[in-house]
């Protein structure tokens, strides 16, 4: 019984353990480290200390932060034009493969990832990014670091690491039809807090997680971070195996076969202890909108804006200026607040699934606000226009752009401007973040969807009717 | 960067919960390079109106000087961006006293030098009361692990390595790299053993 008693989490992490130091403390192996154009104080550190990437090979540069999505580099404004050009310099110089604008591979760093097949079960992954999250979806440990560590991934391709605790978040029971995994996550984010999950590994486990498409388990992930998680991890199944089946960056053939053998011993010991454990029903989620400025302040788009003066004393004076700042009445039902625009896409919800079901409710039918779309990567704009789905959004009246993080975080020129409230498929609705004054609604494809046919926050059920 | 025992200077409330890596440094900043100092962009869009003159009773404008924070619950939340440490840093802000951090921007700050002291929630509260707006004299003793605000003794609970690396500024690569040895026996015996964990070639 050598081997019980283990998680995933500390099956993962003990196959990386290259030095135990003290108090949990480990040096940890990385297989794979993503840099985008953020990465830019970390080559500035490495290139003051005279130090060369270690492994190549384990690297991976990306364009996403910055990445122009409505016209040619060449139009974009300097300062844009300057972080594209630096992060495809610096990975040039260190002989790092880099999916840039020329690259029919380009997308979101977490979209591309697993797409390509870099992203695999049992793998450590890091990235300058907090949404690394994603990537645990198959399996893996991945996380989110900053510039002074993803300077020391570059220089040695290992980090330190303090071994966080296990949570376990088990979701049984069947979703509602218009649920799916964005609601999960917004549910129980809003039911245990924006740092519920601080210094805890989340496992993700239980039907309603077994259920999920491989899209769906990312998203869930990828909103780990928004609980305070280190990170995400769904066990890898045969969901997982049939998705890396023929993934370019993958093994193939018995290397895969051989690779699945170990995966599947990866999941949980039926008598693996976690320091947390959080059961909740799939059953009851309703599709969830946010309606202040924390993931956690989120809502059933059936529910009412709530009362600071009925919540308990220690988050009423952030809840009034939360709904100061996004100009909403207390009490007032959720569902009608008119928006100004919507927003399709993100590492979150930019994958093909999500375009298809937001495409479903839009079909037919014209958006009251103007919005945008942007594929998460060019493979999934390519295969979105195959399918025939940007001629949908487009009929609409929304418009069809190139993929890149874009709306998300404003970077690349692409905001919401000042005291909007935009309905958006993306992670956080920081005050801010995507664009000084910007008012955001996060909620899924298919509610962003329904907020745009009808100008408001809409429960997206009864437009699926007679759909799929 | 450059290690310290012991800080004196002037604390002052932020008392806001979830204060996000998007408000510590907006995003529009994040091109800058470090070099021109990212202080002034500090909570930009909580220190000024959308007209961008300053709000002069936002806790930061009213003592500038001020070096010790103390905040709500989840404290640097959200982005891995340590353009958020940076500002804190480059505004002069040593230390954050929160009931909780956000893990990376935790990790973060150990790696520049400010001190992000975990304090139980409710003591939390009773110097915000204690602080009001007023800026108030404090001092942070790393090798005591105490910290001293308005009279009042707080025991700091920070891991041996992490006030190791502030006392002495250590730097991890160098640290790492005494390990190259093992860490390059490692890697041989990791794609030995699981040849799959190595990319296939495109
Ligand atoms: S889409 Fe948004 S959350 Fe995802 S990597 Fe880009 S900026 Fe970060």
């Amino acid at each position: 019984m050598m081997s019980a008693r283990a998680t995933l989490f500390d099956k993962v992490w003990d196959r990386h353990v290259v030095v135990a130091g003290t108090n949990g403390l480990a040096l940890i192996w990385v297989d794979r480290h993503f840099v985008h154009e953020g990465s830019h104080h970390a080559f500035a550190k490495l290139a003051a200390r005279g130090l060369k990437v270690a492994e190549p090979e384990l690297t991976f540069g990306v364009v996403d932060h910055y990445a122009p999505t409505q016209g040619p580099l060449s139009t974009a404004s300097e300062d844009i034009q300057r972080m594209v050009r630096t992060v495809k310099e610096n990975t040039r110089a260190h002989g790092v493969e880099c999916f840039d604008l020329d690259d029919p591979r380009q997308g979101i760093v977490h979209v591309i990832g697993p797409e390509q097949g870099l992203t695999l079960p049992g793998l450590t992954i890091n990235c300058g990014d907090s949404h690394t999250s994603t990537h645990g979806a198959f399996g893996a440990i991945a996380f989110g670091i900053g510039a002074t560590d993803v300077a020391h991934v570059l220089a040695t391709q290992t980090i330190w690491q303090s071994k966080p605790k296990r949570m376990r978040i088990t979701i049984d029971g069947k979703l509602g039809p218009g649920v799916g995994a964005k609601d999960m996550a917004l549910s129980w984010i809003a039911e245990l807090g924006a740092d519920a999950a601080q210094g805890h590994a989340v496992e993700y486990a239980g039907s309603a997680v077994r259920d999920l498409t491989m899209e769906g388990r990312m998203t869930l992930c990828n909103l780990s971070i928004e609980g305070g998680a280190r990170c995400g991890m769904v066990a890898p199944d045969e969901t997982t195996f049939a998705y890396l089946r023929d993934r370019p960056r993958a093994p193939k053939g018995e290397a895969l076969s051989h690779a699945i053998e170990e995966w599947l011993r990866l999941a949980s010991d039926d008598d693996a202890v976690f320091d947390r454990d959080v059961v909740l029903d799939g059953a009851e989620i309703a599709p969830t909108v946010t309606w202040g400025t924390s993931p956690e302040e989120a809502l059933p788009v059936t529910a009412s804006v709530p009362d600071p003066e009925r919540l308990p004393e220690h988050k009423r004076f952030r809840a009034r200026e939360a709904l100061d700042y996004m100009g909403l009445v207390p009490g007032r039902p959720i569902s009608g607040t008119p928006v100004d625009q919507v927003f399709i896409g993100s590492c979150t919800n930019g994958r093909i699934e999500d375009l298809r079901s937001a495409a479903a409710v839009l079909s037919g039918r014209k958006a009251k606000v103007p919005g945008i779309v942007s594929p998460g990567s060019r493979s999934v704009k390519l295969q979105a226009e195959q399918e025939g789905l940007d001629r949908i959004f487009t009929a609409a009246g929304l418009q069809w752009v190139t993929s890149g993080c874009s709306m998300c975080v404003g970077m690349n020129g692409d905001t919401v401007g000042a005291g909007q409230r935009c309905a958006s498929t993306t992670n956080r609705n920081f005050k801010g973040r995507q664009g000084p004054g910007a008012r955001t609604h996060l909620m899924s494809p298919v509610m962003v969807a329904a907020a745009a046919v009808t100008g408001e926050i809409t429960d997206v059920r009864p437009f699926l009717e007679g759909r799929s | 960067m450059s290690g310290w025992t012991r800080h004196d200077g002037l604390a002052v409330a932020l008392p806001l919960d979830n204060v996000d890596t998007d408000q510590l440094i907006p995003a529009q900043f994040m091109s800058v390079p470090r070099s021109q100092g990212y202080g002034p962009y500090l909570l930009h869009g909580l220190r000024h109106r959308s007209d961008g003159t300053p709000i002069a009773e936002f806790p930061l404008n009213r003592h500038p000087q001020a070096s010790v924070l103390v905040a709500g619950r989840n404290f640097g939340c959200g982005s891995s961006r340590e353009g958020a440490v940076y500002a804190l840093v480059d505004q002069g802000i040593r230390t954050v006293v929160a009931p909780s951090f956000g893990d990376i921007f935790f990790a973060n700050a150990i790696n520049n030098g400010l001190l992000p002291a975990r304090v139980d929630a409710e003591v939390v509260e009773e110097l915000m009361a204690e602080l009001g707006s007023e800026a108030v004299m404090a001092s942070v003793d790393l090798m005591a692990g105490t910290i001293l605000i308005a009279g009042r003794e707080i025991e700091l609970e920070l891991e041996a390595e992490k006030g190791a690396k502030l006392i002495n500024g250590w730097d991890d690569i160098d640290l790492t790299r005494s390990h190259a040895q093992t860490i390059a026996s490692f890697r041989s015996s990791h794609f030995q053993r699981a040849p799959w964990v190595r990319p296939a070639n495109a």
